[in-house]
Parts: structure tokens; C-alpha cells; sequence
């Protein structure tokens, strides 16, 4: 298939017994945009990627990637960067590539191997000996190195430092191919404000805002950073 | 090409002037090569949509030329460069003239207080 829109939500619900995460969103996101999903903690932002990402089924109303409900299809086209590393402690970093080369027919061996050496990242090193934040740089450099329709990212600044973040962002940009999109969520704008050719402020479950960053620039006069914190002054 | 992005305007506007810049004060100079999209845009750290959307604006002023065959090339028409020289030139002088005002400064006394300032830096 080859939607115009890669993704599509209407009236998408989550619960977790009483607790509404998602309470009815709709989204559409087009091919080739780099999306900032931003809200405040506790807004759903985890849940709906984990939905795109097919982990978590929807209460109520449709998620929809390139068209299909997320499963095995959507899933070789979605590259997916949980909010906490994934991969098993006692694992080599090797073991980590392999298994994303094994699963992925659209993983690049050759760009994984390149970010590893601009990372410094030792390939035999167990999982368990490195930081948090190398931890994180390992996982963002195996997404990157797929070429994916669509990379879900969640919270991928969240344990790294300011000079590694740099270097994050520029895998992202360098990563992404010009068919792709990419979602990143994140509560700390700033970091990706650049990048961003659009915006989503998610509230309470729904979807409060949707623009092009430069919109907001242009017609509001002020950056995507400052409208957040209008918007959400009374929320903390 | 260093970039900084530190205003509310749109990010493509300010990568456009200091790009701008970069080519009037003669960084790159007329008929060179200008470093496609994706470097620009990795240097800058921003979305290629962006940079691109910034190098249509040069390109639009002339600027920048685009060869079928050989990218994006500087500009080697003079007449061009230097009307946009100029351009820049008098937004400067506007802003000049705008803070002194600020400062209490008529437009002619500011505009005397230049001309004693490059006097009395000449030796």
C-alpha cells in the first residue's frame, strides 16, 4: 500500500481501567514530515506511540499505519525507539545489531556500523557495563539504521548529555531517508525545535494542537518552546 | 557554514540571511559550489524540508543558481550581488538609525555622530 498519509487515527480511546489515557484522538500525519509530539507528563503520548507501534490495542476508534492496523506489516515499516532501552542486560552490543539485521530486512548493517564507530561504541561490550546514556545511543543508532516509512520515537534526548544530543539529533536528520517520517516525542521542545516540520500538543488524552512549526513562528511570533509553555502554564 | 538560530522567526528566514550573509561577504564566492540540502541542513542541525524551503529563497533572489547537472552553484552575476549588498547595507543603517532614536537621537544628529565617529577614527 502507499496512503498519502502514513498515519491515521480517528477517535482513538485508551483506558487503563479507570484511568483514560487516550480519549478520542484524531490525526492525520503525511510522508516525509519530521513531528514533534509534545504535552506535558501523563498526557498519552507513550500510549498512542505504543499504539502505532502495535504493543498496546486500542479501547475504542482506529489506528491505522500506510493504511493497515498495526501487525506484522506495519511493523517492518515502522522503526520504533522505546522510552526505555529494550534489550536484555546479559546481551553484547553485537548481539543487539544481529538481531535487529535478523528481524528487519530493511536494517542497514553498514550505517550501524558506521554510527557505532562515530559513537565510539565497543561492539563486544556487554549491554549491562554501559551508561544509561550509551544505552539510549545504542538504541536510537539501531532504529536509525533501518530504512523505515515511519520511525516512532519516544523521548530519545531524555538520558543523554548536551554534546551527545547534538550528535543525536544529527543521526536523526542523517537517519531518516526523504520518504520517511519521523515522530518524536518529547516535554523538552527546545532540544528539537530545529528539526521539526510539524507540531502536536496532545492534552489530557486529545490532540489540542496541529501545525506547521514555522506557522506557529511565523503568525504568533514566538517559538514552538514559548507557545508550549503559554499553553500549558497552568497544567504543571 | 556556522549557523545560529536564536530569535522567534521562522527558522527558514534565518537561515536564509545568515546564508545571505555568507555569500555577500564573500565566504563563497561567485560561481562556487554550494553544499547541498542535506549537508547544509546536518551542519545547521535542522530538517532538510527547512533548508530547502531557505535555499528557494536564495534562489528566488538570485542568489543562488541551480544547474541541471551541477547542483546549486553561487551566483556570478554582480549586478545581483551587489544589489543585494546594498539592500543589506540599508537595513543596517536602518537599524541604526532606529536604536539611536531610541537613545533620544534625531536621524541627522545620528547621522553626524557616524561621521565624527569615522573622523576621529582615522589617523
Amino acid at each position: 500500500m502507499n496512503t498519502s498519509n502514513i498515519i491515521q487515527c480517528s477517535n482513538l480511546q485508551r483506558t487503563f481501567g479507570k484511568t483514560i489515557a487516550l480519549n478520542g484522538v484524531d490525526l492525520s500525519v503525511g510522508r516525509g514530515r519530521i513531528v514533534g509530539l509534545a504535552a506535558p507528563n501523563a498526557a498519552g503520548k507513550t500510549t498512542l506511540i505504543k499504539i502505532l507501534a502495535g504493543l498496546l490495542q486500542p479501547t475504542a476508534g482506529t489506528a491505522l499505519i500506510d493504511g493497515e492496523v498495526p501487525g506484522i506489516y506495519t511493523k517492518s515499516i515502522t522503526a520504533y525507539l522505546p522510552d526505555r532501552p529494550s534489550f536484555p542486560d546479559w546481551m553484547k552490543v553485537q548481539d543487539s545489531i544481529d538481531i535487529y539485521a535478523d528481524f528487519f530486512a530493511d536494517f542497514d548493517s553498514e550505517k550501524a556500523g558506521d554510527i557505532c564507530r562515530t559513537l565510539k561504541l565497543d561492539r563486544s561490550a556487554k549491554i549491562r557495563t554501559l551508561s544509561k546514556g550509551t544505552k539510549e545511543k545504542l538504541q536510537l543508532m539501531l532504529v536509525m539504521s533501518r530504512k523505515a516509512q515511519l520511525y516512532l520515537l519516544d523521548e530519545p534526548l531524555a538520558g543523554i548529555d548536551p554534546a551527545a544530543r547534538d550528535f543525536m539529533l544529527h543521526t536523526i536528520v542523517a537517519g531518516y531517508n526523504e520518504e520517511g517520517t519521523v515522530l518524536i516525542s518529547t516535554h523538552l521542545i527546545t532540544d528539537v525545535e530545529k528539526l521539526l516540520d510539524e507540531v502536536i500538543f496532545l492534552k489530557e488524552g486529545t490532540v489540542v494542537l496541529h501545525r506547521p512549526a514555522d506557522e506557529i513562528r511565523e503568525t504568533d511570533g514566538k517559538s514552538v518552546d514559548e507557545l508550549f509553555r503559554e499553553m500549558f502554564r497552568f497544567d504543571v | 557554514m556556522d549557523f545560529t538560530l536564536k530569535d522567534a522567526r521562522p527558522i527558514w528566514q534565518q537561515l536564509a540571511d545568515q546564508m545571505t550573509e555568507s555569500i555577500v561577504t564573500g565566504e563563497y564566492s561567485p560561481g562556487e559550489r554550494f553544499p547541498s540540502v542535506r549537508e547544509l541542513a546536518m551542519q545547521a542541525g535542522v530538517n532538510p524540508n527547512t533548508m530547502q524551503r531557505s535555499l528557494a529563497k536564495l534562489e528566488e533572489n538570485g542568489l543562488l543558481v541551480t544547474s541541471r547537472t551541477a547542483g546549486r552553484n553561487v551566483t556570478e552575476d554582480e549586478e545581483t550581488l551587489r544589489a543585494v549588498r546594498s539592500h543589506l547595507a540599508e537595513k543596517r543603517v536602518e537599524e541604526y538609525l532606529k536604536d539611536m532614536e531610541k537613545l533620544g537621537y534625531s536621524r541627522g544628529k545620528a547621522a553626524e555622530l557616524a561621521r565624527q565617529f569615522q573622523k576621529g577614527q582615522e589617523p
